[in-house]
């Protein structure tokens, strides 16, 4: 650790990410993986971006110290918004595309309004709009259009943006998950809004006394996920030429295990945009790339826990290694 | 007399039917260190917290430069040059020391359409600074405030509030926490906060701490001002007699059947920091 260099990379939050990638990466080889076919296939990347694309906000909300679990219902409320606007009743797909989006920056308001009002933990507050959203959406289908699932029919241009396939089997959500992941990038770790995420996560308290306006971040934040959240519903409308009212409950733990192997430490204040896209990657690899392998698909589960368990502990180890790194030089510690 | 820089005149705080601060008048001048010693649940932490403009007295009045000010938030306070350094310090632990010296102030540059937080400068201000109150050892502006010693975390938030042009400083027990050798380090700095102009209150349960750099002293026992004196107008044994609530000490410590010293130990002071 004498070694500036090493140090600066330990500090970083993803460096337990990465190593879990490699890790992953290593035992799928072993396990006699068709490299090639896995690198080529778009399975893993198209459900990467599907999860990346929550992640990600989710993620700069834990780093600001709050939660989110609501994702999971605003997923099937943002398919259904579109196909019911769009599909059922007709309305120009810009329409469809708004009432997905409003819906998400709805419910996030609420989600940001209760955790800043109230000293109710966004878990809780989360928990009880995720369950709110299901029966509304489950309602709203059955009361609207009679049936749980609305079929949509997309025009072309909204096809293109949304819901084409590239060279026949990569979702067009890849590029946008890289585009989002490059924005928030920068808008974390170049811009004073990620200081000041970063500064709320480590104590909200002192964070308001320096002047940062916590409380409209925080409504920022949750906005943010729960539109993340309907933007990814709304794509699977478009590209699937349908919406279902059941699913996306799977997201909730696949984006929280991915943010916690990214680095981002639960209680706030730590992580990396970085770490939670490759975070996002190794778990979608883990998920989906273990068809590729000898393995029974039916370990991949363990595989995930096992893997959740050694990043955290790795990033446990990591971050000790950054806080105490070059205080050898200190001296009269008590 | 120059005019205080800070002055409290009957300063009254009551938490609904509970008095906690009693007709408190305080002044404090540039350049001068104002210690103020209590027990626990003396009301020193409501006292800084009106000062802070956490609380807004009850009734009474604050004045700074002889002018009447009325705090509304922390950030009014904060405006007016009055800055809270807590006895920890650096409060993001796990932020660097470049980013969390400009927590809200951030220093930003331009590039093409892009306006970024600039990394280099924030490191490069919040190092100078702190060298420039002797803790040379503080040299690379990436490292993790959670990485410093208790010494350096107090060092670096009262140069960041020098910084940022503090006028008065509050010191919320900084030393309680430490070594002798890093609370003599914090003591140091408090001196050069004081040599170059500022007008500090420094709050501690340790006299031996209080009479290395006060010049003026205020006891509170029980939400009320109990004494306020000179520096050299009391010996220790007396500071530390007002601050058991007049009790005389000696008896007291006869009854337990230690020694004074035992009872300034770090140990005895932290199991009562946890209030």
């Amino acid at each position: 650790m004498n070694n500036p260099v090493i140090g600066s990379l330990l500090r970083r939050p993803e460096s337990g990410s990465v190593i879990s990638l490699i890790l992953v990466l290593v035992l799928f080889v072993l396990a006699g993986a068709h490299v090639d076919r896995f690198l080529g296939a778009a399975s893993w990347l198209n459900f990467a971006a599907n999860l990346g694309i929550v992640a990600l906000p989710v993620g700069l909300l834990m780093i600001s110290g709050e939660i989110d679990i609501s994702i999971g219902a605003m997923i099937p409320a943002g398919s259904m918004g579109i196909a019911i606007a769009s599909g059922y009743y007709g309305l120009p797909i810009v329409v469809g595309m708004a009432i997905s989006l409003g819906i998400g920056v709805l419910v996030g308001l609420i989600n940001g309004l209760l955790a800043v009002r109230t000293s109710v933990p966004s878990l809780i507050i989360t928990l009880g709009t995720l369950v709110g959203m299901q029966g509304v959406v489950l309602s709203a289908s059955v009361l609207l259009t009679g049936n749980a699932s609305v079929p949509l029919t997309a025009p072309h241009w909204s096809k293109f943006m949304f819901g084409q396939l590239l060279a026949g089997s990569y979702q067009v959500i890849i590029l946008w998950w890289i585009l989002f992941a490059a924005v928030f990038l920068f808008v974390m770790h170049f811009t004073r809004y990620g200081n000041w995420i970063f500064a709320m996560g480590g104590d909200k308290e002192s964070a308001r006394n320096a002047g940062i306006p916590t409380r409209r971040m925080t409504i920022a934040l949750f906005v943010l996920t729960a539109t993340c959240a309907s933007f990814v519903g709304m794509c699977g409308a478009i590209q699937f030429n349908s919406a279902q009212v059941s699913g996306g409950m799977n997201y909730i733990f696949n984006v929280i295990v991915s943010i916690v192997v990214g680095g981002v430490l639960l209680t706030g204040g730590f992580g990396s945009v970085l770490g939670i896209f490759i975070g996002t990657l190794t778990f979608a690899i883990v998920s989906q790339g273990i068809y590729f392998t000898q393995i029974d698909r039916n370990w991949s589960s363990l595989i995930i826990g096992m893997m959740l368990l050694l990043a955290m502990l790795m990033n446990n180890i990591f971050r000790r290694m950054a806080l105490s790194y070059s205080s050898r030089k200190t001296d009269g510690r008590t | 007399m120059a005019v205080p820089v800070l002055e409290l005149r009957n300063v009254n705080k009551s938490f609904g039917p509970i008095e906690v601060l009693n007709d408190i008048s305080l002044k404090v001048n540039a350049g001068e260190v104002l210690c103020l010693l209590g027990d626990n649940g003396a009301g020193k932490s409501t006292l800084i917290k009106t000062l802070a403009g956490v609380h807004k007295p009850t009734s009474g009045e604050i004045f700074m430069d002889g002018e009447k000010v009325i705090f509304e938030r922390p950030k009014d306070a904060a405006d007016r040059g009055i800055a809270t350094v807590h006895q920890f310090g650096g409060t993001f632990p796990l932020m660097s020391i470049g980013r969390s010296f400009f927590v809200g102030v951030e220093p930003t540059k331009r590039i093409g359409p892009f306006t970024i937080f600039d990394r280099k400068t924030a490191n490069a201000t919040a190092v100078k600074a702190v060298q420039e109150f002797g803790i040379t050892r503080i040299d690379d502006g990436d490292r993790l405030i959670g990485g410093l010693s208790g010494g350096e975390r107090q060092s670096l938030a009262i140069a960041r509030a020098v910084h940022f042009g503090a006028r008065v400083l509050i010191l919320d027990e900084p030393t309680a926490a430490l070594g002798v050798k890093q609370a003599s380090h914090v003591l140091r700095i408090v001196n050069e906060a004081k040599k170059r102009g500022l007008a500090v209150i420094f709050i501690t349960h340790q006299v031996m701490h209080a009479l290395a750099v006060g010049d003026h002293f205020a006891v509170l026992i029980r939400g009320k001002l109990a004494a306020n004196f000179m520096k050299g107008e009391k010996s220790r044994e007396e500071i530390t007699d007002l601050m058991a609530g007049g009790e005389d000490m000696a008896e007291l410590e006869a009854q337990i059947g230690g020694g004074s010293e035992e009872l300034h130990s770090p140990a005895h002071v932290r199991a009562s920091d946890a209030e």
